[in-house]
C-alpha cells in the first residue's frame, strides 16, 4: 500500500531539474525500457519502468535509498528504444547524483571514489605494469593524476580524513 | 567538422587508452598498436590522461564532465581526434563532447573550473572515434582485404559487439543502426573468417553491473557464453576491454558457478586481424590470452608471400 501522505510531490521536478534526468515527465509508462533491459532478464530487483513510476508518484526516500537504481548497466538499449525518448540511463544517473548528495552513496561506489583519488584512475598503474610495458616496447604511463584528486576534493566528494588508513 | 560519427578522416590519432588496457587487457593494445602501423594509422600518445570519467557519472555529472574535459582539452592542445581502444572510454568522452559542444554555457562553466585548478580550456575541437570505427571508415574492408597475407576461412567466429561502441547512437552520430549493426561482422569477415550469428547477439556483457552485484553480472555474461557455444564458435571476438574481462577473465568463474564448460578463445579484433595480416600470435599478445588460443591458431594457413 502506498499512502499518499508520504508521497513528496516535489520529487520529479527535483530529478528534472538534474542533469539527465529533465525527461522524467514524458514517461507514460509502457514499459518498453523493462521489456528490452539485460538486466531485467536476469534480476527482477531491476525494473526501470518501475523505478521511474515511483519516482514520479514521488516516493522519494524508497528510490533513493533503494539498491535498485544502481544496477543499471548503461547499455542503452532502453535508451535507443523509449517511444517518449526519456533517455533512461541518463535519468538513473541523475537519480543516482540526488542519492549521493542524500547520503545514500553505495559502499562499492565509494571505494571507487577512493581508487579515483589516489591514482587518478580506477586501476593503479604501478611500477609492475611499466616494466611490463617496457619489454613490450610500449610508451610509459603515469603512475598517479593528481588532477582528479583536485576535481573530487573540490566538488566535496572525497574527504581525504575519511579515508580509512591503508 | 565539429560533430562527432562523421567520418574519421585524419590518419593522425590521440590514444586514449582508459584504466583497463594497461592493466587489464595488455594483448589488446600491443595488437592494436601493430595493426595501426601496418596500415599506416598514426598513434600518439599523452602520458598523463586520467580516467575518462565513467565511473562517477552516477556520483556527480560535474565530476564526471571535468575528467573528462581535462582529457579532451589535452587531446585538443595536441590537435588530433582521439582513438579509444575501450568502447566504455569511448562513449564517455563523446557523450562528455557531445555535451561540451552542444551547450556553450555548460562549456563555459566547465572551462572555468579547468582553467582555475589546471590551466587548461577546451574549445570542443576534438572528435573521439573506437578504433574499430576508424579501421571501418577510414582504411575500409576492401584495403584489409588486399592486405590479407593469411589464409583464415576455417575460422568461425561469433562478433560481440558489445554497447557503448553504436550506443546512444545520436552522440555518436548515428554511424550505423545501433539495432543491426554490421561494421563488426563485415571487419571480421575482410580477414577471411567466417561471421556466425546467433541468439540474442547485441546483448550487454553486464560489465557495468559487476562492481554493484556480480552475481548478475555474471549471468548476464553467461547468456552470451551459452548462446556462442551452441554455434560452435572457434572464438568471440569483441572490442572492448571490459567485455574481454566478463567473457574471458571471468569465464573460469562463470563456468564454475553456472556448472558448464565453454573453453571459449576470446580474441580482441586487433588480434584476429593482426593474424590476417600475417603477424606471428607472439606478436599479438596472444600469449597473454587466458583461453588458449592454440587450437585456433593452428587452424590458420599462411599464403605463400
Amino acid at each position: 500500500m502506498i499512502y499518499s501522505k508520504t508521497l513528496d510531490p516535489d520529487f520529479k521536478h527535483l530529478i528534472s531539474k538534474e542533469p539527465g534526468g529533465e525527461r522524467i515527465k514524458r514517461c507514460f509508462s509502457c514499459g518498453t525500457c523493462t521489456a528490452s533491459c539485460p538486466v531485467r532478464e536476469v534480476t527482477d530487483r531491476y525494473n526501470p519502468r518501475k523505478i521511474i513510476r515511483m519516482a514520479l508518484l514521488g516516493m522519494k526516500k524508497e528510490v533513493l535509498s533503494s539498491q535498485f537504481i544502481w544496477l543499471c548497466s548503461s547499455c542503452y538499449t532502453c535508451y535507443e528504444r523509449c517511444p517518449q525518448n526519456v533517455q533512461i540511463p541518463e535519468l538513473m544517473n541523475a537519480i543516482k547524483n540526488i542519492a549521493v548528495r542524500e547520503g545514500y552513496t553505495p559502499p562499492v561506489m565509494k571505494a571507487q571514489i577512493d581508487l579515483l583519488s589516489s591514482h587518478g584512475r580506477l586501476l593503479e598503474i604501478t611500477e609492475f605494469e611499466n616494466e611490463k610495458r617496457t619489454e613490450s616496447q610500449l610508451p610509459l604511463l603515469q603512475s598517479r593524476i593528481e588532477d582528479v584528486k583536485m576535481i573530487l576534493k573540490e566538488l566535496g566528494l572525497y574527504h581525504e580524513e575519511e579515508r580509512e588508513p591503508s | 567538422m565539429k560533430k562527432n560519427g562523421n567520418h574519421p578522416k585524419n590518419n593522425v590519432y590521440t590514444l586514449f587508452l582508459g584504466c583497463t588496457v594497461p592493466v587489464r587487457t595488455l594483448n589488446y593494445e600491443i595488437a592494436a598498436r601493430k595493426v595501426a602501423k601496418a596500415l599506416h594509422i598514426q598513434i600518439e600518445d599523452i602520458s598523463d590522461f586520467c580516467c575518462c570519467g565513467y565511473p562517477i557519472k552516477s556520483i556527480s555529472h560535474h565530476a564526471y564532465l571535468l575528467m573528462a574535459a581535462r582529457n579532451l582539452a589535452l587531446a585538443e592542445a595536441k590537435g588530433h581526434s582521439v582513438c579509444t581502444l575501450c568502447s566504455s572510454c569511448g562513449g564517455s568522452l563523446a557523450e562528455a563532447n557531445y555535451e561540451l559542444q552542444e551547450d556553450k554555457e555548460l562549456r563555459k562553466k566547465i572551462n572555468e573550473d579547468l582553467y582555475r585548478w589546471f590551466r587548461l580550456r577546451y574549445e570542443g575541437e576534438v572528435n573521439v572515434f573506437h578504433f574499430a570505427r576508424i579501421l571501418y571508415q577510414e582504411i575500409g574492408t576492401r584495403e584489409i582485404e588486399a592486405r590479407v597475407r593469411a589464409d583464415l576461412s576455417s575460422l568461425r567466429i561469433a562478433p560481440h559487439y558489445g554497447c557503448h561502441y553504436t550506443k546512444p547512437s545520436a552522440i555518436h552520430g548515428r554511424p550505423e543502426d545501433p539495432e543491426n549493426p554490421k561494421s563488426l561482422d563485415e571487419l571480421i569477415r575482410a580477414t577471411g573468417a567466417q561471421v556466425l550469428n546467433y541468439e540474442d547477439r547485441l546483448s550487454c556483457c553486464g560489465g557495468g553491473v559487476l562492481a554493484m552485484d556480480e552475481q548478475v553480472a555474471l549471468g548476464m555474461a553467461q547468456k552470451k557464453l551459452d548462446h556462442i557455444h551452441v554455434q560452435q564458435a572457434d572464438a568471440m571476438v569483441l572490442i572492448c576491454p571490459f567485455c574481454s574481462v566478463m567473457y574471458e577473465s571471468n569465464q573460469k568463474k562463470i563456468e564454475k558457478l553456472f556448472q558448464k564448460e565453454y573453453k571459449l578463445p576470446v580474441l580482441f579484433y586487433p588480434q584476429l586481424l593482426g593474424l590476417a595480416l600475417g603477424f606471428e600470435p607472439d606478436e599479438l599478445g596472444l600469449k597473454m590470452n587466458r583461453i588458449r588460443t592454440t587450437d585456433l591458431t593452428k587452424k590458420i594457413v599462411r599464403k605463400p608471400d
